[in-house]
């Protein structure tokens, strides 16, 4: 069976099976339809919606829900990412299970409110100070946008971090048909949660019976107590120690942004995605995410009924960069006949083409092999990039 | 509730505070309405903003949330919507008053139950004694040198006339003061205490100022003292559960599945833009037609384009059919067009050209002058008897197209209507259907 359903909805219901029960947002085309869903469905399920005085107010409270037991979910534009930005490195250092949809406008400022646009691939990643991982997957299909928001929930939960859904106007609002059978339903495992307080405890001091904040395993997030819960639990954007209180000692600050980084640096294999369609002795590999990679599976499929030999790969997980898989897919399906050319096809100026260049070139130079050309394809114009676009670019 | 309530609710740290300053005194107060009032240190979260005030929250064996700058009452209220039974008390400084003003205003005038002590010593102490939100007029601070030129900020006054259920402004002195903490933590409202205190790293030394004349102050700036307003309003977390709880249990956002229950001979994709203006029904026809198309067996795609403006300008509905899966939603060459206005036919300039001797341009009398190299037939609807031609051109246009494409059947755009939209309007659009493609059949039959 099918339904005919736009991208939004299909985030909507993706967050409402993973069990979200917290959102809080400010109007803002292309987000805006989120914020509607949300409103009307939340109430339905126990959960709680609200439309906050403004962004910094929607960030704000979604990570206080969060520490408070709620699975939160909150969407903007980028406009309103700039503003989310202080409160990401909050919910980083406080490590908050959330996710952020970004229904990303184009260009700078106001810019382009209703057209397509993918912009902020290295805003989000580098949109907050001092400089940590982040996560963040982009949908390529609406039924994409159902699955990938549960595997956001999943990450966010499991590593206790914001997690960004990457999509845009033509992902979100655009109806499309979709088989229903033929949505994917990852699971979404839960944060690990401290143990029951020992009895006769009265769990005042978590000194004594519980650290909120554990550097031990350094790549292992901290079990989760909420407010209201069993233990005290001490939450703080200050450098702090395991029991939550600000310390300047270096060894615990060291243990801490050392922790940040590495229980999602350490843990990339199990973050990324992609999916591949490579072809044996392909010349030319297309790279691309989110809405072009639409118009690139069509150019692939034009390509080889025409009997060129293309790969094409679609990334799912922007951040963490799927660095092996772009190497695996550069190197050809075999391993040793590597492409020669690679196209990265993105609606902006050469956001994610820098990221490719990084991994390829720093591949070449390690294997003292001769890089692929890595050309980009770009369009900040408003449109879609086309599949004629991309059938230009494939080598005969 | 706990077996055994602690005897008192600080914790063996020793504040680090300047000495002479208020904030110990404050917090003692805190802690001894926390005492009177037994709170349970496990449902009580007490929410730090930054500022020296913002270290208070490592000295209590409670819940603490210390945040960002100015976003306390943000966080608090998070956390009061998810659990509205906990004890959310917001301690914040002059300073987190002023940048997060917003957020102070919306939490009165929404009258959710926070608590919220401010810490009022009339400047930034913790980064070098600037001047904030309620800096005395002429108060000497290190960026009013020769003198604050502003009016300071009545707190009680703003949170009063915006709502909020109680608020009181006195010192770090008075001796009713952790009294009053009871009663704001009783009252189960947005209660704000504005709290006067001296800074003795900075506003002190620059102004004179001592604990009587912090009293006449008030009289200076013209600021009521004690209990400033208390009004009984519901409060907002527990309101807004209640408002959805008659919905709870309601299925949220199930697929609403399409079965094919008509059939399409079409072969290959099928492209359609319909080219209207705002307020004319363009996406709601588009999305109806997408709807009859899947329960025909195809698959098929609607992308709409239109300016920020609501009721005004064009609005443009790009519709794919296929019997495969549609790849690439966008359209260079559309197979049909349908010009419903003249805001359309400007926005659609770009398809108008594209078109060729095997595309189909739909058009209105007012595009009978119209050239292009595409099969273009023109429809009058004003002899079809609609009422409101033009308010439903885009659907009379596009049943007409329909009826002349045969793409599927038009029973199919009729079941799509009746199975989303209500009695009458589900009548009207069936009949605005069935005049439509009776227009095409007038003409056919006359030989056009």
């Amino acid at each position: 069976m099918r339904e005919f359903i736009d991208g939004a909805t299909a985030i909507a219901r993706g967050a409402l099976d993973a069990g979200c029960d917290f959102f809080a947002g400010y109007p803002i085309s292309p987000a805006t339809p989120l914020l509607l869903h949300m409103i009307r469905e939340l109430p339905k399920v126990g959960g709680v919606a609200i439309q906050a005085e403004d962004e910094i107010a929607s960030i704000s409270m979604c990570i206080g829900a969060a520490m408070t037991g709620a699975r939160a979910l909150t969407a903007t534009s980028g406009p309103g990412i700039s503003l989310y930005s202080e409160n990401i490195g909050l919910a980083i250092m406080g490590e908050v299970p959330l996710v952020i949809v970004d229904a990303q406008r184009m260009g700078p400022a106001t810019g382009g409110a209703t057209t397509p646009a993918q912009g902020d691939v290295q805003f989000v990643r580098w949109g907050t100070s001092g400089g940590y991982p982040i996560i963040a997957l982009a949908p390529s299909s609406v039924a994409e946008c159902y699955s990938l928001t549960r595997r956001a929930f999943d990450l966010a939960e499991r590593f206790r971090a914001p997690v960004f859904l990457l999509t845009d106007k033509a992902m979100c609002l655009s109806m499309s048909t979709v088989e229903i059978e033929q949505y994917e339903r990852p699971p979404v495992r839960p944060r690990v949660q401290a143990p029951a307080a020992p009895s006769g405890d009265l769990g005042l001091r978590p000194e004594e019976s519980f650290l909120p904040w554990r550097f031990d395993p350094l790549d292992r997030p901290p079990p989760f107590s909420a407010f209201g819960g069993a233990h005290i639990m001490r939450f703080t954007g200050s450098s702090h120690d395991e029991h939550g209180i600000l310390t300047k000692d270096p060894v615990r600050v060291g243990q801490l942004n050392e922790h940040l980084w590495r229980k999602i640096a350490d843990h990339a294999s199990e973050i990324v995605l992609v999916r591949a369609d490579l072809q044996p002795d392909a010349r030319t590999l297309l790279v691309s995410y989110g809405i072009t990679a639409r118009a690139m599976a069509e150019a692939a499929q034009t390509a080889r009924a025409r009997g060129q030999r293309v790969s094409a790969l679609t990334v799912q997980s922007l951040w963490p960069v799927p660095a092996h898989a772009l190497l695996a897919a550069a190197r050809g399906a075999s391993g040793d006949a590597p492409v020669e050319r690679m196209v990265v096809a993105e609606l902006n100026l050469g956001e994610f083409r820098r990221e490719v260049e990084r991994e390829i070139y720093a591949w070449a130079a390690r294997e003292r092999r001769v890089a692929p050309e890595i050309v980009g394809l770009h369009r900040v114009d408003g449109e879609l990039i086309t599949p004629e676009q991309f059938l230009e670019t494939i080598r005969a | 509730m706990l077996a055994q309530l602690p005897v008192t609710y600080r914790n063996e740290r020793e504040y680090p505070f300047c000495p002479g300053c208020g904030h110990g005194l404050v917090l003692n107060a805190l802690n001894r309405a926390l005492i009177e009032s037994a709170a349970d240190p496990k449902r009580t979260v007490l929410v730090t903003d930054i500022g020296c005030q913002g270290l208070s929250d490592q000295y209590f064996v409670t819940h603490a949330f210390h945040g960002l700058h100015g976003r306390s009452i943000a966080y608090a209220t998070g956390i009061k919507l998810v659990d509205p039974d906990l004890n959310v008390i917001v301690l914040m400084g002059d300073g987190g008053a002023g940048i997060g003003g917003a957020h102070l205003l919306n939490a009165a005038r929404r009258n959710i139950g926070l608590t919220v002590l401010v810490f009022n010593n009339f400047n930034f102490g913790m980064t070098g004694g600037e001047h904030s939100v309620t800096t005395p007029t002429g108060g000497v601070t290190t960026t009013t040198r020769s003198g604050n030129l502003e009016r300071p900020l009545d707190l009680c006054a703003t949170v009063v006339v915006n709502g909020a259920g109680f608020a009181w402004r006195g010192t770090a002195y008075d001796k009713d003061l952790a009294d009053v903490i009871v009663e704001a933590l009783q009252s189960r409202s947005f209660a704000l205490l504005d709290i006067w205190e001296l800074c003795t790293a900075y506003y002190v030394p620059n102004n004179k100022l001592t604990r009587t004349t912090l009293t006449t102050m008030r009289e200076t700036v013209g600021m009521a003292a004690g209990v400033v307003g208390r009004a009984e309003r519901p409060e907002y977390a527990r309101a807004l559960r209640e408002a959805g709880a008659s919905q709870a249990g309601q299925p949220a956002l199930r697929p609403d599945p399409l079965v094919p229950i008509f059939a399409s001979a079409l072969d290959r994709e099928f492209r359609l833009v319909i080219a209207g203006s705002a307020g004319g029904k363009v996406r709601s026809t588009a999305r109806m037609v997408g709807e009859a198309a899947v329960l025909s067996g195809l698959w098929a795609t609607q992308e709409d384009s239109y300016p920020v403006t609501v009721q005004t300008g064009h609005s443009l509905s790009e519709l794919i059919f296929s019997p495969r899966e549609i790849l690439y939603t966008g359209i260079a060459r559309p197979d049909a067009l349908a010009l419903v206005s003249e805001e359309g036919r400007r926005a659609a300039g770009h398809y108008l050209v594209a078109l060729t001797p095997e595309s189909w341009l739909f058009v209105t009398p007012q595009f009978v002058d119209l050239e292009t190299p595409a099969r273009k037939l023109v429809f009058d609807f004003d002899v079809t008897g609609v009422r409101g031609v033009k308010k439903h051109g885009a659907l009379l246009l596009v049943s007409a197209a329909l009826r002349v494409l045969d793409l599927f059947p038009l029973a199919a755009c009729e079941a799509a209507i009746r199975r989303t939209q209500r009695s009458p309007i589900a009548e009207e659009n069936l009949e605005i259907v069935r005049q439509g493609a009776a227009v095409v059949a007038d003409r056919l039959g006359r030989g056009s």
